[in-house]
């Protein structure tokens, strides 16, 4: 009757774990109908240990949790400049003149990082979802004259649902995959604000003045000076908000998107011969086993990548660490 | 139903005392304050025994990584490594998964699949490495004179450590190790939503205010009662660590002492 979320609607004393929607569900218990991979794979139980294996990790399923995991990248390429330029529009309204614009700023950055991250991430997406839903209800449907919150419920016109109620479901899934990046943006936007406030009161005062000598507004002073000095200042700063967004990706699966949590524990959770070909008992922790060594992975890439960033951008920099390149050489 | 009567039915409902039932619909903001409030027990006592056990562990690892000896560097470089390398929910989840399996062979490890004891182990071993890790910052950063200061004195091994290096040591790191612990206590909020069960519905502040804005389908009133709790902890964490750093300074001349400086708390 109400207007819930598909991924937020749960049965009373069912665990707190974004439930699968019907359609999941069923399509969970579907055979699997996709040729398989290797031509060997035709009867399963009569195969030894590695061409067992070959075939279980390769079947329509497993390919999901592969594709899961592009999803988490595609996340991380989408947010982390979604997250820099709400960083930036922060950080920029905090050191604003005008004082309303600068409180905003600044509260943005003190609420966000005052409450734990993950009630934001579940405050956020509902409260994205109703805050659309509102909007469009009142553009759309200006003569419904029903409260929209009644009791319990949410209530809005057909119309104004979001995404419709016909859509097919990859426009779910897209639409849930997109808040996901939004709610991870201004999160993350509010760390990234918080950095370049810092990287930017960092820049010398004499630069700033000398510009301001030259006769430049106080915008072309902020474009053309402060900007382009701020980032090595910045720099790390931001790639520990990097680290520390590859470690949030998993709570993607807190905001209802089937990533790499979602599949794991599906795929890893006991098999009985009625429902697969492949059944195997409780698996689940090797597949986290493998999650874990693949964020260990990618954090380590990662922090080489950005050690040979950071010494790329100190060479030559008056600073200690150019100075310190400067004298190694 | 009066608000004294919920507190008196709700109020210790977190740990399994008063009411057995939730309340199912009518909800007021009287039972919203009271079991997310009832829930703010499990976070604290997660984040209070894991930031105690772990001061000890992580002075250990600190002391590990900066030895000479690979024997001592090498593993706790790695449990370092490994513990801030890969984020807390997958952790969460392996740590469970693990204790299911060996629950099935041993039944010793039957409490080990309960949060009290399961998640506080993950959330031990988890703020030791992070605190090790600026424990271990601190450590490189001890002026040397101070060490040099202790050898003349004829001070060396144990005595030379509890007297000079490790006073010092704290004294430097105290600040961060501040944002560690803010950090550690928004942190103990992922318990219940990583595959450990909230046995009959007993979790902590969030596990209650996701329950009510499920309920309720309106997120704006349960979740700014949990920041507001949550924002009276971290003020309450900031002056308790505010006086131990104020005692750890107070040789040092008033105006040079370390202020505690509030910088970023993020995810791990």
């Amino acid at each position: 009757m109400g207007n819930r979320r598909r991924f937020l609607k749960k049965k009373p004393g069912e665990g707190h774990v974004p439930s699968p929607s019907l359609f999941q569900k069923y399509a969970l218990t579907t055979p699997d109908t996709r040729p398989a991979i290797f031509s060997f794979c035709t009867d399963p139980s009569s195969l030894p240990d590695w061409q067992w294996m070959a075939c279980y990790l390769t079947t329509g399923k497993h390919m999901s949790i592969y594709w899961s995991v592009l999803t988490v990248l595609l996340l991380l390429a989408i947010t982390a400049p979604a997250a820099l330029a709400f960083g930036f529009a922060g950080a920029s309204a905090a050191r604003s003149r005008i004082a309303p614009l600068s409180w905003l700023g600044k509260g943005y950055i003190a609420i966000v990082r005052g409450v734990p991250d993950i009630a934001f991430f579940l405050f956020f997406v509902i409260a994205l979802d109703q805050m659309i839903e509102y909007v469009r209800h009142r553009a759309l449907c200006p003569d419904w004259s029903e409260p929209i919150r009644q009791g319990n419920d949410f209530v809005v016109c057909a119309a104004a649902k979001m995404p419709l109620g016909t859509a097919p479901q990859w426009v779910h899934e897209t639409y849930g995959f997109f808040t996901a990046v939004f709610t991870f943006a201004i999160v993350f936007g509010a760390f990234a604000a918080n950095v370049l406030f810092g990287a930017m009161r960092a820049v010398p005062r004499a630069q700033l003045e000398t510009a301001e000598a030259y006769g430049m507004s106080p915008r072309q002073t902020f474009m053309r000076v402060l900007v382009p000095q701020m980032w090595v200042y910045a720099l790390p700063g931001l790639s520990n908000l990097w680290m520390v967004l590859i470690k949030a990706t998993p709570l993607l699966f807190l905001l209802g998107v089937e990533d790499i949590v979602y599949w794991a524990r599906e795929l890893g959770g006991t098999k009985t011969e009625r429902f697969t070909e492949y059944p195997h008992g409780d698996w689940r922790m090797w597949y986290f086993l493998a999650l874990l060594v693949f964020y260990l992975l990618f954090t380590r890439a990662s922090e080489v990548v950005l050690e040979r960033i950071m010494a790329r951008l100190t060479l030559g920099q008056a600073t200690t660490g150019g100075e310190a390149q400067r004298k190694a050489a | 139903m009066s608000c004294v009567q919920t507190i008196a039915d709700y109020g210790l409902r977190a740990i399994g005392i008063g009411e057995r039932l939730l309340p199912r619909e009518d909800f007021t903001l009287c039972q919203q304050f009271t079991l997310i409030g009832s829930g703010m027990i499990w976070n604290v006592y997660f984040g209070l025994l894991a930031l105690i056990f772990g001061f000890f562990f992580a002075t250990a690892l600190a002391i590990g990584k900066a030895s000479a000896k690979p024997l001592f560097r090498k593993p706790a470089e790695w449990f370092i490594f490994l513990f801030r390398g890969s984020p807390l929910f997958i952790q969460f989840f392996f740590a469970y998964f693990v204790f299911l399996s060996l629950k099935g062979v041993y039944p010793f490890f039957s409490p080990f699949t309960a949060a009290w004891l399961g998640a506080l182990i993950v959330l031990f071993l988890n703020t030791a490495a992070y605190s090790a890790e600026i424990f271990y910052g601190a450590l490189q950063s001890i002026p040397k004179g101070e060490i040099e200061a202790a050898d003349a004195y004829g001070l060396s091994g144990w005595s030379r450590f509890r007297r000079v290096v490790w006073p010092t040591m704290l004294r430097l790191a105290w600040p961060a190790y501040t944002n560690e612990a803010i950090f550690l206590f928004h942190a103990t909020t992922l318990v219940y939503f990583s595959g450990f069960p909230a046995w009959q519905q007993r979790g902590d502040a969030l596990y209650y205010a996701s329950y009510f804005a499920d309920k309720t389908f309106n997120p704006f009133i349960p979740y700014p009662i949990l920041a507001m709790y949550f924002i009276l902890l971290t003020l309450l964490i900031i002056s308790c660590f505010g006086l131990v750093n104020t005692r750890l300074n107070r040789h040092l001349p008033a105006n040079t002492g370390q202020k505690l400086k509030l910088r970023p708390n993020l995810i791990r």
